[in-house]
């Protein structure tokens, strides 16, 4: 059975060439340019209201277009990205310590391990510095020194302090700066806003987007909503895997559908597994919670030297305790790249030295720290996650080691898109986690806000009015048949879900897919896995569509109405998640192929045959994807292999 | 709402002023807070009232003629400037304004509560708030209440057994007496009534006017008790030296 | 653990609510409040019934979806903390606990213990802002905030907008919250310029909302998964009074 073909390549045809240092700036300057009086004839739905969508909605309507912005929650201020807790990166350089926009270029294609385009990420290093700017005009409360000065600290394993922080809650305070600057949009007529709707559809009239096909999760109300561009900014698929550090809600429908709709999907094998998170306590665990990363500054890391050992720590003496971290990374010790971190303790939990309910969680331990800093210092540096910690699990992490396990966090994959944010679909923007632009294989700690900002506040709202030029764009005739098919597919969907009256329920089948794709396209994957995921994720999506039980109607607020729809994309996405990761024979960042490895153990890259963006065309559901590959250059930043020893 | 052109006395363009609605949301309601500012300022107007009264009651403990003067010279201040009895008129009319004020911006709010939660919770433990605070509304209507039944008493002499208007002091004396401890019995309920309205009330006053330290707040709430406390036992020693005997 | 969960149940905004009774038995004293109702849920849809409908979504107490009076508390009985951060190690065995929605005027019931919030949202239309339109801004060193103003100013924006302030308050109001947002955007220097009309704005909306006046009672603050503080009430009443009165500035 074939799983894939190939198709032809695909390059990026927006992207300016020439120095690297000019191209943003030439590429602005060659876009058309939109006059004022015109803007007001133009209207851009937003799909989104996270730092990307938040961002881009305000500035939009501040730059006079008329825009509509949805959100499945019951407020935008309520987006995913209130949850980023550690801080922005952004190249300003204000400690003086060798920062540069090329520095943090340089770093964020490394990080990305030679996945990501050399272009988008110089520029999304240069726009950062007019973020933290934006910012703190708009009354970001960032942590200051005692000369009112803004603080930074380092994050994520850079050897420079380019983060900056609003304590452990940067993107509440940035997300409240975006909402608050929507709001005021909202309040001057320039936004529509509606909450508690969910983007059930994309519009494709003449080869262009031109609307969304949204229902009222209140009402159940279905209504189609046209303009002449759409921005899709719906967040990251994490929750792919059931248990992840995303909120509920998190999905890929906006995406998904888009996808089904023609627009390229890249990359959706990388996935980010965050180390630090608190581990599943039992069958009822609905989500899990991330501790942040600083905690390995001061933590050590450690597993029982003996398999099946489960005395209490305190009874397990220092010389049958393994530091597995320092013992094989003596340089780099408990801080290690997040990937790297995770698959350590997996290996450890897979030889049966876990600790723990079920056997995975390793140790995190704070009693060096403790003695030699004082607890009151620990205190000092880490109260809040310690107390957060004890709220959860109940135990006391200055008296028993916390207990921690890699959790799915992010999800470097997305829609496809080039230089201006568009996806393959024309009038089709794409932008924050949502799009796979700017982080290649693997995300550096601190970025993703700062992607999710530079989309919104700066590149989309240039990029988009060269688009828009050529606009107003024919009004869409609601009996036009491409509104009626696709309003017609949501109807029909819906009634589908509902008319299975199953014996099963939507969570049950969403938590048997999240532990599929964790043990078979989690944190390290083989070839026999991944053929075994795919036909196990089928026999389970034909199972959903003749199992699951939906209760209530279409036309109330009807929550389990709302997941199964989600979970049925999900189904799709997996099987193209373990597709993608399936082609890929090689480790690169955030995807690690066991048959990609050195002799000890570390990813393998390789560059002759995969220095590609993998971009997936849908040809139907369990029809073999065309795969496009858009081949990356770097003139810059040279492929070096990563090496933590 | 638009009470508050209704509403007379001096501190009319002050209530004007803070309970308009906004500017810049223009809207039909008055303000909230603004009627805050003004409950708390008539509030403590009365507060103010409440200590100049008290220190004339507790002339009794000096001697008779001292608190018959005191009336008599309540009656004598502003002249020769003032004819007689004026000041005690502009007293009483400025009393009753903050008085109404007070009242009618205590109602606005209640009833707007009221309306702010038409379905209660089935389940609902004490509230973590103290007594004092629950007990504003109906504290104020006991106040409210006593005062009535006070003036008639002791200003009008209605419903004095004495009721001779040249001498207070005799008239305070038969109030109190001993068979008439209902009288006492109310005076000191509704004494209470007071303290309790403004242990609460006072801290209130000073929040509404902007107090916003916390140690500003742990300062507000303990000059709240110590007037109040004041303020009761003063009052409360007048009935009860004339009940014990210690005044007659 | 086993509990006993009355649970207000109403299908509709206008339709009649009423409280219903569930055993829930055999949960992990580890489980979450929300994971309880979780699987509560699962086994009323096994059982035909239709699930309790909730709102939530981070389920780490920051994102403000979250809440429900628990035993006639916002929030539940642990102080600090949102209802998806309350852990039923916090309950005994055998317990009866009563779930109900927020209940205020300005914030209708949807649907069971789903309420519609969009009043908050009025109220930071109405200013809880400081206009800054994007690129016009100078660099972020240009304005040196003191630290002491910026972490009030922290503390003050840490509100997730949760409404429990609301749900407490003996008079329905959303002071609390209001002074919050006055506060935060007051205390730094880029608010000053729309401090007058911020905080004017703002009380407008509060009372078009249909929120009741605040008369200082507390309960909001104990309740607040983020410990506002109450003297924030105080700066707002005093920045109102200035707005009004123009005295000082
Ligand atoms: C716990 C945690 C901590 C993190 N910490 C950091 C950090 O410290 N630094 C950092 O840089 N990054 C961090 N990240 C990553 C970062 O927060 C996210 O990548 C980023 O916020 C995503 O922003 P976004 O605007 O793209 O999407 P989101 O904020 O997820 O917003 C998605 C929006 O789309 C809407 N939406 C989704 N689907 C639909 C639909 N079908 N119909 C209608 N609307 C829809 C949602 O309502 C929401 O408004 C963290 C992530 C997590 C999970
Ligand atoms: C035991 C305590 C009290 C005693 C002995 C007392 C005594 C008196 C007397 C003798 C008068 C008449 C004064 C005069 O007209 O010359 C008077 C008037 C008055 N008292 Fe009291 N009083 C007491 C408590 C209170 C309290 C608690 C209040 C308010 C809450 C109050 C409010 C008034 C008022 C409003 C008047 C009328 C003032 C006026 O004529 O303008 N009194 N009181
Ligand atoms: C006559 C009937 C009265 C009624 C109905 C009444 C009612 C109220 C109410 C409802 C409040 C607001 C409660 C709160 O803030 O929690 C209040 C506050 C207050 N009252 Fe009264 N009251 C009355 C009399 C008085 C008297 C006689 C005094 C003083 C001597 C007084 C002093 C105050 C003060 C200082 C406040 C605080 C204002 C604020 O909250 O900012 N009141 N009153
Ligand atoms: S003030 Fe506290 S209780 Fe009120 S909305 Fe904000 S966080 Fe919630
Ligand atoms: S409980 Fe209510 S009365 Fe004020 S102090 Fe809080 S808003
Ligand atoms: S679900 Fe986000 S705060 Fe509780």
């Amino acid at each position: 059975m074939k799983l894939w073909n190939e198709g032809d390549p695909i390059a990026d045809k927006a992207a300016p060439d020439g120095p690297i240092e000019t191209r943003w700036e030439r590429r602005q300057f060659g876009a058309k340019l939109v006059n004022p009086a015109n803007r007001r004839k133009l209207t851009v739905i937003v799909v989104g209201t996270g730092l990307a969508g938040g961002s881009a909605a305000a500035t939009l309507a501040e730059a006079g277009y008329k825009v509509r912005s949805y959100c499945y929650q019951d407020s935008p201020r309520r987006a995913h990205s209130i949850a980023a807790q550690g801080g922005i990166n952004a190249a300003k350089n204000y400690r003086n310590d060798g920062d540069s926009v090329y520095r943090l270029f340089y770093d964020t294609v490394k990080g990305g391990d030679f996945r990501a385009r050399e272009s988008n990420v110089y520029r999304l290093a240069q726009v950062s510095v007019n973020i933290i700017d934006q910012c703190v005009a708009q009354g970001v409360p960032f942590a200051r020194e005692y000369g009112g000065l803004l603080d930074n600290r380092s994050f994520g394993g850079t050897q420079v302090s380019r983060t900056f922080y609003a304590r452990g809650q940067t993107g509440q305070q940035l997300l409240l700066g975006a909402y608050q600057a929507m709001e005021r949009q909202i309040a001057a007529g320039n936004i529509e806003m509606h909450a508690r709707h969910e983007m059930l559809e994309l519009v494709v009239v003449d080869g262009r987007a031109r609307g969304v096909v949204v229902r009222d999760l209140v009402t159940g109300e279905i209504t189609t909503d046209f303009a002449d561009a759409v921005v899709l900014a719906s967040g990251g698929y994490g929750n792919v895997f059931f248990l992840s550090t995303n909120a509920k809600g998190c999905n890929v429908t906006a995406t998904w559908r888009a996808h089904r709709k023609g627009a390229l999907f890249a990359n959706p094998c990388y996935t980010q597994i965050h180390p630090t998170c608190i581990p599943e306590s039992g069958t009822h665990q609905s989500k899990l919670t991330l501790m942040s990363e600083s905690l390995r500054n001061d933590g050590r890391v450690w597993v029982p030297k003996r398999a099946g050992d489960d005395r209490k720590p305190a009874d397990i003496a220092e010389d049958e305790r393994d530091y597995y971290l320092e013992r094989i990374y003596p340089s780099f010790g408990n801080l290690v790249p997040r990937d790297i971190a995770s698959r350590a303790a997996k290996n450890v939990c897979d030889e049966g030295r876990g600790v723990g309910p079920g056997g995975l969680g390793v140790y995190l331990d704070f009693a060096d720290a403790i003695t030699r800093l004082g607890r009151p210092a620990v205190e000092a540096k880490y109260g809040n996650l310690f107390e957060m910690y004890q709220r959860i699990t109940g135990e006391d992490p200055y008296v028993t080691p916390m207990r921690i396990y890699p959790a799915v966090h992010y999800t470097m994959g997305g829609l496809w898109v080039d230089y201006d944010l568009q996806s393959t679909i024309p009038g089709l923007f794409v932008i924050g986690e949502a799009n796979f632009s700017d982080h290649g294989a693997n995300r550096l700690g601190a970025s993703a806000l700062m992607q999710g900002l530079a989309d919104g506040y700066f590149v989309l709202p240039n990029t988009i009015n060269d688009y828009l030029a050529a606009g107003p764009y024919p009004a869409v005739a609601a009996d036009d048949p491409a509104v009626v098919s696709a309003r017609a597919s949501v109807e029909d969907r819906i009634s589908a879900l509902l008319a299975v009256d199953g014996d099963r329920t939507v969570d049950s089948f969403h938590r048997e897919l999240g532990h599929i794709m964790w043990e078979y396209c989690g944190m390290d994957r083989t070839e026999q896995g991944l053929t075994k995921a795919i036909s196990l994720i089928r026999a389970l999506r034909e199972e959903f569509w003749t199992r699951v039980k939906v209760p209530g109607t279409g036309e109330q607020l009807n929550q389990n109405l709302e997941r199964a729809g989600r979970v049925a994309d999900f189904f799709e996405l997996a099987e193209l998640m373990c597709v993608d990761a399936l082609h890929r024979t090689e480790s690169c960042g955030g995807h690690f192929r066991a048959e990609s490895q050195t002799p000890d153990g570390e990813a393998l890259r390789h560059d002759d045959a995969f220095s590609y963006v993998a971009a997936w065309e849908f040809t139907g559901t369990g029809e073999p994807p065309v795969l496009h590959k858009e081949a990356l250059g770097f003139e810059y930043v040279h492929p070096t292999q990563r090496s933590y020893k | 709402m638009h009470w508050t052109n209704r509403t007379f006395g001096p501190s009319v363009g002050l209530v004007a002023v803070l309970t308009a609605p906004s500017r810049a949301v223009p809207r039909k309601r008055a303000s909230s807070v603004g009627l805050k500012l003004v409950m708390a300022a008539s509030g403590l107007l009365l507060v103010l009232f409440l200590f100049a009264h008290m220190a004339g009651n507790l002339k009794i403990f000096v001697g008779a003629a001292s608190f018959d003067h005191y009336a008599h010279w309540l009656r004598d201040i502003g002249t020769p400037l003032l004819p007689r009895t004026w000041y005690l008129w502009l007293q009483r009319v400025g009393l009753t304004a903050a008085v109404v004020a007070h009242i009618a911006s205590a109602a606005v709010l209640a009833r707007r509560a009221r309306a702010a939660r038409p379905v209660r919770y089935a389940h609902r433990p004490k509230v973590q708030g103290s007594y004092a605070a629950r007990t504003m509304r109906w504290g104020g209507v006991i106040i409210l209440l006593f005062v009535v039944f006070h003036v008639l008493d002791l200003t009008t002499g209605t419903l004095n057994p004495v009721g001779d208007a040249q001498h207070p002091h005799a008239n305070v004396v038969a109030d109190f007496a001993p068979s008439r401890w209902y009288v006492t019995l109310f005076y000191t309920l509704a004494i209470v009534a007071v303290g309790f309205h403004l242990r609460h009330g006072i801290f209130s006053a000073l929040r509404t006017f902007g107090q916003q330290s916390p140690r500003g707040e742990h300062r507000a709430r303990a000059i709240a008790l110590v007037l109040s406390v004041v303020l009761v036992v003063g009052y409360l020693s007048v009935p009860f030296a004339v009940l014990s005997g210690l005044v007659s | 653990m086993d509990i006993t969960l009355r649970v207000w149940r109403q299908a509709g905004p206008t339709e009649r609510g009423r409280m219903v009774t569930y055993l829930v038995e055999d949960i992990s004293p580890d489980a979450s409040f929300l994971e309880m109702l979780d699987v509560l849920n699962e086994r009323l849809i096994l059982e035909g019934d239709e699930p309790i409908a909730f709102d939530h979504d981070c389920r780490e107490g920051i994102c403000g979806m979250c809440g429900m009076m628990i035993n006639g508390v916002a929030h539940g009985p642990e102080r600090a903390t949102t209802t998806c951060q309350l852990h039923m190690r916090h309950f005994k065995d055998g317990d009866t606990i009563e779930v109900e929605p927020w209940r205020a005027a300005a914030f209708p019931v949807v649907r069971d213990l789903v309420v519609d919030r969009s009043a908050f949202d009025r109220i930071i239309q109405a200013g809880g802002y400081i206009t800054a339109p994007t690129g016009a801004a100078p660099d972020a060193h240009a304005t040196p905030v003191p630290k002491a103003d910026a972490d009030a100013a922290f503390e003050a924006a840490t509100c997730i907008g949760c409404g429990a302030c609301v749900a407490a308050c003996p008079n329905g109001s959303a002071m609390l919250f209001t002074a919050a947002k006055v506060g935060h955007l007051g205390l730094l220097p880029q608010g000053q310029p729309e401090r007058d009309s911020r905080v004017s704005g703002m009380v407008a909306a509060h009372d078009e909302a249909g929120f009741g006046g605040c008369t200082n009672t507390g309960e909001c603050t104990t309740v607040c998964p983020k410990g506002i503080p109450l003297t924030l009430i105080g700066r707002l009443n005093s920045d109102y009074r200035k707005s009004r009165t123009g005295r000082g500035r």
